[in-house]
């Protein structure tokens, strides 16, 4: 075992700097785990401070196994450290068995603790593994005293990863504050005008308040500066949450237009009131569920690439569903939008109760790819998630292709002018009939599309298009139908105005005064945002 | 051509007035009193339980609760079926009117709530300390009876007065009704609005003094809702009979002649949308005593949705045929989900499908179809 070789060669190896192997326990001075073990309060602490203060991170087993209670004494010159039936005695390095029978425990009260774990945390600022060094600054920033100082200050002086300096900095800062000092209170005040860290804030506004009375920074000069450090960090958050806010809303925005993009296909192009689109999203979703199962059954080694063949599978499915239901129901509907409305809610119906059948009426589980986990930290106080992004760019790529498909394609040229005068287009020997199965198959698609990228966000279950639909409505009413760069604009409009309103006054109360808005917005411009201009007019 | 609509179907109809003259009617208004007012109550409290005659208490509240949907249906009628303006948020006037009186129903229960305190439970649960403003005077049952006409009416009055201005109409207007009762569901799903969240009112134990339970409270309650039923079925009759009527009818068929024509459709339409909503109101306020629970459910829009399609299945443009969709429909449901409960979703959409598809003037059509 070369655990027990290293044992007697680390002896030498005492007070070395960066022995960061576990296991060298008699590398601390001999005197130094006496006075850790064995001493008055004092000693310890004196003992305790000299280590945080050379840095030594191979003391740092030992001050680990004192705080686990693992290290036994015995009279006042012997110092075990007993793990199961194993001792060793620190001071000599021999295994000692059997255990003598008058050991005791060492006493470590919460002071020592306390002092204990800051020491720790400390010497593995020193580590070279960044993950350890991370764990640690978050280990302090929890609460250190002065007895870190010198240590984290060390770290800081050494330091280059950003974020592990931010936290330490903090910390030092939080520490210098408790200083009977007012300099070296100012300087530390001064300094935390640099963070943009959250818990800043909290800090400095601790310095500005009252306590029966009396200011709890005595210090006029300090409470000033305490003040100007927190209007600058105020300002820089406010940045940062703006920011969180404008993207959060940008990506509900782009879930919205997912899903009225295809209503903006057979509702805003072809004039179909389809309220089982919501359904169809649905369907999207229980399609990327099995293929996602069939990965996880046939080929877990690909499970992370199984969305590459869910989005098409999803398409696929949504629009050989929405493609069925033109053919035997919408269909002989045509022009009669009220009656359309009420048929596609029963088949809406029927879409729900099939699932329900199938499935189970219970959500189902649809797991993320492991390269959406986590996201991209922009801002110490912004994080976006890669789903986030991944579904924002995802947007962006079926807006554009459907574009293209639009405007670039025979197909999309054939549904404008079928929507536009169908009779004349009929004359000119388009397929009409065809055309209008096509287009809304396309729009069944793309609710398909919508239904595959809300299940990477949210549940799924058989009554997920049903809160999907009122949005997706509103998207392109407000929008006005028939206009793309109308639904664009309504749904990233939407997602943002409804973010920002739901940190000033709660979600249902955001989503009810969103719902508000749209209906007296369509009173001034009952055509929407994009108003075709034309010469039709009802009959 | 996308937003365009003209019932064509219904325009190439004949004449809508004529079919049922008073005379041919009066028939059955007799037989539809007597069993009302006299047949069923007997039964439900004079025949002994082993009695041919006898009518159960479940009976009772089972057809008192869908005669309440039926004046709902009649009042779809009247907007729809008469007008040409399909609400998909007629849910909400209907509930509303619901919790109008469900206030006054949580008031009377005063102390003997799970509490023992002046306020309902669910207020107690909240740690509020006293009644919010817009509970002031609910204890009193003439000022609740107005707040059931009032509040639906008058915000059917305001929505429908800016809707209709600015012309909103179609499946436009359907989309925004549905937008409103969804609103409001969000709403009222709130602890905080005051209304009992998502539980809303329920446990209900006296209404002006009598015990709701109590087989005379539930036949008084039967009765009313009866005559209410017949009130409407006579209000609806007269409205569509009369000048008033046959604008409406216009309205529906082509409201841009009747544009042309020196009429404003506005205050048509506005008044037939705040009658038929305070019609709702009312039906509510019949419903919540009889079935004993008001929640935000009654809000959704798959509600207010399914109002729509008891008027169609019964057939719309006629008086009789709705309040036969709403018993056809709401009868089997209650059959339905007790036989077979994982199918009705399936016989609903199916109903909603072949109803649109096959039968686009409901029973009423059928029934003149064999008829002749």
């Amino acid at each position: 075992m070369s655990l027990l070789s290293r044992l007697g060669l680390s002896l030498f190896a005492a007070a070395c700097v960066l022995v960061p192997l576990a296991g060298a326990h008699a590398a601390v001075v001999p005197d130094a785990i006496k006075d850790l073990a064995l001493g008055e309060a004092d000693a310890r602490d004196k003992a305790l401070s000299a280590i945080v203060a050379a840095g030594d991170a191979a003391a740092l087993p030992f001050l680990q196994s004192l705080l686990d209670g693992d290290i036994k004494v015995q009279g006042d010159n012997r110092v075990y450290r007993v793990t199961g039936d194993q001792a060793v005695d620190l001071l000599t390095g021999k295994a000692v068995k059997p255990l003598p029978a008058d050991v005791e425990e060492v006493v470590v009260n919460n002071r020592f603790r306390r002092a204990l774990a800051g020491a720790i945390a400390a010497l593995r600022l020193s580590s070279s593994d960044r993950a350890l060094r991370a764990a640690a600054a978050r280990a302090l920033a929890g609460g250190a005293d002065e007895n870190t100082l010198p240590a984290i200050s060390a770290a800081l002086a050494k330091e280059a990863d950003p974020e592990i300096r931010a936290s330490l900095a903090l910390t030092q800062a939080s520490i210098q504050l408790a200083s009977p000092e007012a300099a070296t209170r100012l300087a530390a005040v001064r300094a935390l005008a640099q963070s943009d860290n959250a818990a800043t804030k909290t800090l400095l506004t601790a310095l500005l308040a009252r306590r029966n009375g009396a200011f709890v920074e005595p210090d006029a000069s300090v409470r000033s500066e305490a003040a100007r450090s927190l209007r600058e960090v105020d300002s820089r958050l406010l940045k940062g949450d703006l920011v969180a806010r404008v993207f959060s809303g940008i990506s509900l925005g782009s879930i919205l237009l997912l899903a009225a993009l295809g209503l903006a296909i057979t509702y805003g192009l072809m004039g179909v009131i389809n309220m089982a689109h919501g359904e169809l999203i649905m369907v999207g979703a229980y399609a990327t569920y099995i293929v996602q199962n069939l990965f996880r059954q046939h080929w877990p080694a690909a499970f992370d690439a199984y969305l590459l063949a869910a989005i098409p599978a999803a398409f696929l499915v949504s629009a050989g569903v929405g493609m069925m239901l033109e053919r035997t129901v919408i269909r002989f509907l045509y022009g009669r939008p009220l009656e359309t409305l009420l048929a596609t809610w029963g088949l809406s119906l029927v879409l729900i109760q099939t699932v329900r059948t199938l499935f189970g009426a219970q959500n189902v589980q649809v797991e993320n790819p492991s390269w959406m986990s986590g996201g991209v930290e922009i801002m110490t106080n912004v994080v976006l998630p890669w789903s986030r992004i991944a579904i924002v760019a995802f947007s962006g790529l079926v807006l554009t292709m459907m574009w293209l498909l639009l405007t670039r394609t025979r197909l999309g040229l054939f549904v404008r002018a079928v929507t536009q005068i169908r009779p004349m287009a009929s004359a000119l020997g388009v397929p009409t009939a065809r055309v209008d199965m096509l287009a809304f198959g396309l729009g069944s698609g793309l609710a398909g599309l919508a239904g595959c990228a809300l299940s990477q966000i949210g549940n799924v279950g058989p009554d997920l298009g049903q809160s999907a639909l009122v949005d997706s409505f509103m998207v392109v009413v407000l929008g006005g139908v028939g206009q793309l760069a109308g639904t664009v604009a309504a749904a990233f409009g939407l997602g943002v105005v409804n973010k920002f309103l739901e940190a000033w006054s709660g979600a249902v109360l955001a989503k009810i005064a969103v719902l508000v808005f749209i209906v007296i917005f369509i009173q001034k411009r009952p055509r929407g945002l994009f108003a075709l201009r034309g010469r039709t007019v009802e009959a | 051509m996308a937003v365009g609509f003209v019932p064509l179907h219904l325009s190439r109809r004949g004449p809508l007035l004529a079919r049922w003259t008073p005379r041919t009617a009066w028939p059955f208004y007799g037989v539809a009193a007597l069993v009302l007012f006299v047949v069923i109550p007997l039964g439900h409290l004079a025949a002994p339980a082993e009695s041919v005659w006898h009518v159960s208490s479940f009976t009772v509240t089972l057809v008192g609760k869908v005669m309440c949907y039926a004046i709902v249906a009649l009042a779809m009628d009247l907007i729809w079926g008469y007008t040409g303006i399909l609400s998909l948020g007629h849910g909400v006037f209907f509930a509303l009117g619901g919790y109008a009186m469900g206030m006054y129903l949580m008031r009377s229960i005063g102390h003997d709530g799970v509490y023992r305190s002046d306020l309902p439970d669910f207020m107690v649960f909240l740690d509020w300390k006293q009644y919010p403003w817009y509970w002031r005077f609910t204890e009193h049952f003439w000022y609740c009876a107005l707040l059931v006409v009032l509040v639906p009416g008058v915000l059917a009055f305001v929505f429908g007065f800016f809707a209709f201005r600015s012309r909103i109409k179609g499946v436009y207007f359907s989309i925004i009704t549905q937008a409103l009762t969804y609103a409001a569901m969000l709403l009222f799903f709130r602890n905080d609005t005051g209304f009992g969240g998502n539980n809303g009112f329920t446990d209900f134990k006296r209404i002006l003094g009598y015990s709701v339970t109590a087989p005379q409270t539930r036949t008084a309650l039967f009765v009313l809702t009866g005559a209410a039923l017949l009130a409407v079925l006579a209000f609806a009759r007269t409205l569509v009979a009369s000048k008033l009527g046959r604008v409406l009818t216009a309205i529906r068929d082509a409201e841009s002649r009747v544009m042309f024509s020196g009429y404003n459709p506005l205050y048509f339409k506005l008044f037939v949308w705040t009658a038929s909503a305070v019609i709702c109101g009312v039906a509510g306020a019949l419903y919540v005593p009889q079935v004993g629970i008001i929640n935000p459910s009654e809000m959704s829009p798959a509600n207010s949705i399914e109002i729509a399609i008891w008027t169609a299945v019964g057939g719309r443009g006629t008086l009789f045929g709705p309040i036969a969709g709403a018993f056809v429909v709401n009868l089997g449901k209650s059959w339905f989900t007790q036989a077979f409960p994982e199918y009705w979703l399936f016989v609903l959409g199916a109903l909603f499908i072949l109803v649109t598809l096959f039968l686009p003037h409901g029973l009423a059509g059928l029934w003149r179809r064999v008829a002749r």
